[in-house]
């Protein structure tokens, strides 16, 4: 384990020192001290690598991770996860809004509860969060799956297309074109998966999906008010 | 974008310290807006006296000789700080109403940044840093304060359209964010005899807040019935003279992160703002929800 002082060598030479890390060497796992809150931390990575980071984080921890495992061990910024895709960012506490925005693969796991716009056009990334989503999550969303074991907040799944989400708890209410959906085989099997990856040991059964009602898809005058 | 910083103190120990924790909050929030910076400081209260801070943009005539010509205006004793472009001036608390009617005649060019019994407001163009040092900002003391740093985009960058904006006596509003209705409200505002001195939308806000507060509103309910009349973007903290309250709108995607523990409460655009406050590792740190008005008080 190697460990990385962020404020006494600055967050350019923390980046370029993960982005170059070769996978094949027997140095591989990172310590980031004195986060502070500092923007940008561990982003652009692109090997199977560990990075655990102490302390809070400011705006895009991890955007564009592929491959690599990042830990916070502390609450995590807006933008956490942007466009990541591939590799897993685990957050101890907290996370602000827009986790996870555009990502296209690989497994967000929250321990606390996410803000608002959580998962905002995902297009094929797993978010799992132990607690709950603020207003506007999954908005727009495209693929991969939104796990939520409390409750979610306003207009879940707003103008989403084929993502998939499943809440435990209550949600306040249902965006545009967000429909409650049936709970099949294949749906409890993803979510068993899930759930296991993500440390969690909520019941799938406990767990409604939610989904695109596919009618706003196309233009349809008769859906005008909703558009 | 702009940052803001608020510091509630319930450890009456941390009091001196104020404008010191403050003054490194505000400058961590330097990248967020370094156009301009301002500060708002709730001090001591000196039973029956009440304090008017002024800004002149040519200090040396302006605040030339003002204790003697005020005094003889009002038929009271004053004495008047010079701090930069500002002066404090204290004075009988109930002779306030007549000495900012004399003011406006003997320096026309001075405006006046806030009035009250315990708030001063300071407030500058340029990076927070040298605007704190200016003003001195690490020495005030006091029980609360709030600091916002500015990134214009609604109008121009001069010292009137920095924040924080006196919305009433010992009150004040600073703002992260920009409202789109904010020409309508100030032609609303001023057919109802309210006038707003620039094109700033926070300051046509901080009129709304006045004006609800005048027709007999608290702030708290002034604040919610802003949720239904302010259109835009914001994240408000407001100073009372006992404490803060925050608002942010119902979309909330401007940033706000609150800390709390036995001995303050804190408010940062971000977390970065927090990192030095004393205790912080085990304070129990959140976001604020939107559209829920927050207030603490002594």
């Amino acid at each position: 384990m190697q460990t990385f002082d962020l404020e006494q060598n600055g967050l350019r030479a923390l980046n370029k020192a993960l982005q170059v890390t070769d996978p094949a060497s027997n140095q591989t796992a990172w310590e980031v001290v004195n986060a502070r809150g500092s923007h940008a931390i561990a982003v652009g990575l692109d090997a199977p690598i560990e990075v655990t980071v102490r302390g809070s984080t400011g705006y895009y921890c991890g955007g564009m991770n592929k491959q690599a495992t990042i830990t916070i061990d502390g609450s995590a910024g807006p933008g956490t996860g942007e466009n990541m895709m591939s590799g897993k960012i685990v957050i101890e506490g907290d996370a602000s809004q827009y986790l996870g925005a555009t990502a296209h693969g690989g497994l967000i796991v929250v321990k606390g509860n996410a803000a608002s716009r959580c998962g905002i056009s995902m297009k094929g990334v797993d978010i799992v969060v132990h607690g709950n989503v603020g207003h506007m999550s999954a908005f727009m969303a495209q693929s991969g799956n939104l796990v939520v074991c409390g409750d979610a907040g306003d207009a879940l799944g707003d103008s989403c297309y084929e993502a998939r989400f499943f809440v435990r708890g209550k949600v306040k209410s249902l965006g545009a074109d967000c429909e409650k959906k049936e709970m099949r085989p294949e749906h409890i099997e993803i979510l068993t998966r899930l759930l296991a990856e993500a440390g969690c040991d909520a019941k799938p059964e406990e767990f409604t999906r939610y989904g695109s009602a596919r009618k706003l898809y196309n233009f349809d005058v008769d859906n005008a008010a909703a558009y | 974008m702009c940052g803001i910083v608020g510091l509630f103190l319930k450890d009456k120990s941390l009091e001196p310290k104020l404008g010191e924790m403050l003054t490194d909050m505000l400058i961590t929030m330097s990248d967020r807006g370094p156009d301009s910076a301002g500060i708002a400081v709730y001090g001591d209260d000196h039973e029956g006296f009440a304090k008017l801070t002024i800004q002149a943009a040519d200090p040396a005539t302006a605040f030339e000789n003002l204790d003697k010509d005020l005094a003889a205006a009002i038929n009271e004793h004053v004495t008047v700080r010079v701090i930069d472009t500002h002066a404090v001036i204290d004075l009988p608390e109930d002779k306030m109403a007549e000495a900012r009617a004399a003011l406006k005649e003997l320096r026309p060019g001075a405006r006046v940044m806030s009035a009250g019994e315990v708030i001063e407001i300071y407030k500058e163009v340029g990076l927070p840093g040298d605007v704190a040092k200016r003003f001195d900002i690490p020495k005030l003391t006091g029980t609360h304060g709030i600091g916002h740093t500015r990134m214009a985009t609604e109008s121009a960058v001069t010292t009137l359209g920095a924040h924080p904006f006196s919305t009433g006596a010992d009150q004040c509003l600073v703002h992260n964010g920009s409202l789109s209705n904010h020409n309508s409200l100030r032609r609303k505002l001023a057919r109802e005899g309210v006038t707003v001195e620039t094109e700033n939308d926070t300051e046509v806000a901080a009129a709304y807040l006045t004006w609800k507060m005048q027709n007999g509103s608290t702030l708290g309910e002034a604040l919610e019935s802003g949720l239904n009349d302010l259109d835009g973007f914001y994240t408000f903290v407001v100073g009372t003279k006992d404490g803060f309250g925050v608002l942010r709108d119902p979309i909330a995607c401007k940033p706000a992160v609150m800390a709390e523990t036995d001995q303050y409460v804190a408010f940062g655009s971000e977390y970065r703002a927090l990192v030095n406050l004393p205790g912080i590792e085990n304070a129990r740190v959140w976001e604020p929800e939107p559209a829920t008005v927050y207030f603490w008080n002594h």
